[in-house]
């Protein structure tokens, strides 16, 4: 149940980028290619309001790629900065010191890391406010900004920074869109860079609504799941044909998949392209581990049925 | 102008009200709960405007405030003790933001032992974060040091946040008689909040708090907020001047009382400096040519204006309610700085007192001064001293008496 949209092909997208090129970014970034192609979306009456991250790179004095605003806070508080700019804009709206025309729109944008942790405390209090803002967490799985240490984020059995050897994360990775759902918020998206028409789509949806929503974006990290970066497209494509990555919203109080991997392609696909999971096919193959993934996965689709 | 009874947190809340406050982010603390209670009880009547959002935690609250003066309205918000420090993170980071609102501290101790009665290690905590700090020792003074830490504050050769600090209890919740200022005439002392073009807007890009790399750059921005915050004290005669010339009050950065004649000064911040100056009327009153210096500016710190209160000063006797674990007090060590070498240099004995709400009765005063008549004599200034009575320790031995009979009953004591 899709809202009407006015993207019906690629032709329909932007064709200029706003955000300025040459940053610090890795080469291959999933994080920066969803980013492109929100900030063509969303336009640049935004100010971005950012977390500690790796995306807190992208401004280094004296060059910014942003051509709205941008503000950066702390790993733990970017919801929260969101708020102070948005009720200041409202103020300032509201006693005539602030022409309709100026006002823009409060994105928080964060990482995984603080997403899944540190600034979930920051994010739930900004929901239960109502606040009126989008928050677009780039979600590359791991404190990838540090060298790509476990985060909440991190996939069963990746091998991390931190969980260098052996069988990789004993966690499993949590639910940060179920987390926003059941604190009905106006809305809940997950997106990959990858699908770039699925993505649209959802920003417009997102940028038409007012209240809190998320825009979780999986973000495939060349060198913290270390893949060639020429791979990016390939593994965020996997990622939703796999079925590892639903794409989703939730909107109106109901969870609807945008894309359903039909059939789903095994997730060993996915899981062999990734130095991060190398040690389940090498030296020797562990049918166990990839037998966990796939059955979550399995899992997964029969409960949304 | 009317006269109120008020608490120093009413008071506080009145010089948010009297500057014309746009937001006031908040989160409760006790001794600090009563001032975002009284601005809410406003704004909610409608009795004056204002919007307060409650945040979840003082991480979040500083972060809001800073990133609302970014965007151009006039902020105030206020805290206490393991707030401070737990928005601590972001009073640091928002003072090199450059934005101006003021934050009104009400100074409790800190944890452990967790305790609610004041002391100023919670504040001194902030002491090099790039924020301005004004304290008080009565309630006029928080009030009147709101509208002053404003004007301060967003004055261009300013651009600092400030921290108006009070103390727990002895402060916030005494009532004492305020003047308090005619709405119009604060308007026109502090004018319409000027954003100085640090502002979000759609027509206008802008970056804010981004990174640096590499230490010159770095360096050069916290050099530029060091000079800032000394720029506040040519900036503070000014603000002072002005407020008396509309108001009638005059709060100097430094009060001296009694001091041009004096042998022996006092040296401390805060509410207890009241209990300071009433011993030095009633020493004087005996004969005893003794004086008060009280900093109501600490940071920027007033070291020229002190050195000229204090040199060819026999003995300053700097009590410290605070502790830096493994030095001693802060007050005493800055003091010491901005002294050495001054061939007039006063002897300097410290005191540490007043810890969590601990009292300074006039007797540890009386006897501080023998103590310094004694240093004089001998020509040496004792070591530090921790104030503490024998009644006071065999009060506490009673207390670990019960605490160990309490264990050794419960089984817990093996």
């Amino acid at each position: 149940m899709s809202k009407p949209t006015s993207i019906h092909s690629m032709k329909d997208l932007p064709s200029t980028h706003l955000l300025g090129a040459g940053t610090a970014m890795c080469a291959g970034c999933g994080g920066l290619e969803a980013l492109h192609q929100i900030y063509d979306l969303l336009g640049t009456k935004t100010v971005f309001i950012n977390a500690a991250g790796c995306m807190t790179l992208l401004a280094v004095y004296p060059f910014t790629p942003f051509r709205g605003g941008f503000l950066y806070t702390s790993m733990a508080s970017a919801p929260a900065g969101a708020q102070g700019v948005r009720d200041a804009l409202d103020i300032l709206l509201a006693k005539g010191r602030l022409p309709r025309e100026e006002d823009m729109t409060a994105v928080v944008l964060a990482g995984d890391g603080s997403s899944y942790g540190m600034g979930l405390s920051a994010t739930s209090a900004a929901i239960e406010r109502g606040l009126d803002f989008l928050y677009i967490c780039y979600d590359n799985e791991g404190y990838a900004n540090t060298g790509q240490q476990t985060s909440g984020a991190t996939p069963h059995a990746a091998r991390t920074a931190t969980e260098a050897a052996g069988p990789g994360h004993s966690g499993w990775k949590k639910d940060l869109f179920a987390i926003w759902a059941a604190h009905r918020p106006a809305y809940v998206a997950t997106v990959i860079g990858a699908d770039p028409l699925d993505l649209a789509r959802k920003i417009e949806t997102a940028a038409r609504l007012k209240g809190p929503r998320l825009i979780l974006a999986l973000s495939p990290c060349p060198t913290g799941w270390d893949f060639d970066p020429s791979l990016t497209v390939e593994i965020g494509r996997l990622a939703v044909k796999t079925g590892l990555w639903p794409l989703k919203e939730f909107v109106d109080g109901e969870v609807v998949h945008t894309r359903v991997p039909r059939p789903r392609t095994p997730v060993e696909e996915y899981l062999k392209l990734q130095g991060r999971f190398r040690h389940l096919f090498e030296p020797k193959r562990d049918d166990r581990l990839i037998g966990e993934i796939q059955s979550a996965v399995e899992r997964y689709w029969e409960s949304v049925r | 102008m009317t006269r109120r009874l008020l608490t120093g947190n009413a008071a506080a809340a009145w010089g948010a009200r009297l500057a014309d406050v746009d937001y006031v982010p908040a989160f409760p603390i006790t001794p600090q709960t009563e001032i975002i209670e009284t601005l809410a009880a406003w704004y909610a009547s409608g009795e004056v405007p204002g919007r307060m959002v409650t945040l979840e935690s003082e991480h979040s609250m500083i972060t809001a405030a800073a990133a609302a003066a970014a965007t151009g309205v006039r902020v105030f918000t206020a805290t206490s003790s393991q707030g401070l420090l737990y928005g601590m993170e972001m009073i640091y980071t928002v003072a090199g933001w450059r934005v101006p609102f003021v934050l009104v501290n009400v100074s409790r101790a800190l944890a452990s032992p967790i305790t609610l009665e004041p002391d100023h290690t919670d504040v001194l905590a902030a002491r090099d974060s790039g924020f301005l700090q004004i304290h008080c020792a009565t309630c006029q003074e928080v009030l009147d040091s709101v509208l002053l830490a404003y004007r301060l504050a967003e004055d261009r050769r300013v651009r600092l946040p400030a921290i108006v600090n009070l103390d727990g209890f002895y402060l916030s919740f005494t009532r004492e008689p305020v003047d308090v200022p005619d709405a119009e005439a604060a308007r026109k002392f502090l004018g319409p909040f000027d954003p100085d073009a640090i502002e979000f807007r759609a027509s206008r890009p802008i970056s804010q708090g981004v990174a640096v790399l590499g230490g010159s750059p770095y360096s050069y921005f916290r050099y530029e907020s060091h000079l800032a915050a000394l720029n506040a004290l040519p900036v503070y005669e000014e603000a002072a001047r002005a407020f008396e010339a509309t108001f009638g009050r005059h709060h100097p950065a430094v009060e001296a009382h009694r001091c041009d004649d004096a042998d022996i000064v006092f040296f401390m911040i805060g509410s207890f400096a009241t209990k300071a100056r009433d011993a030095v009327d009633r020493l004087r009153e005996r004969g005893d040519r003794v004086g008060l210096v009280r900093p109501r500016l600490l940071r920027p710190w007033p070291e020229a204006l002190l050195r000229q209160l204090l040199s060819g000063k026999r003995a300053v006797i700097v009590i410290d309610q605070n502790l830096s674990m493994g030095k001693g007090g802060v007050l005493y060590a800055e003091l010491a700085s901005s002294l050495y070498g001054s061939k007039q240099a006063p002897m300097l004995l410290s005191f540490i007192g007043g810890l969590g709400g601990r009292d300074l009765p006039p007797e540890e005063f009386y006897e501080m001064v023998a103590v310094a008549n004694a240093a004089l004599e001998k020509g040496a200034a004792p070591a530090p001293r921790l104030l503490y009575t024998r009644d006071e320790l065999r009060e506490m031995h009673k207390l670990q008496a019960v605490a160990t009979a309490e264990r050794r009953e419960t089984g817990m004591g093996k």
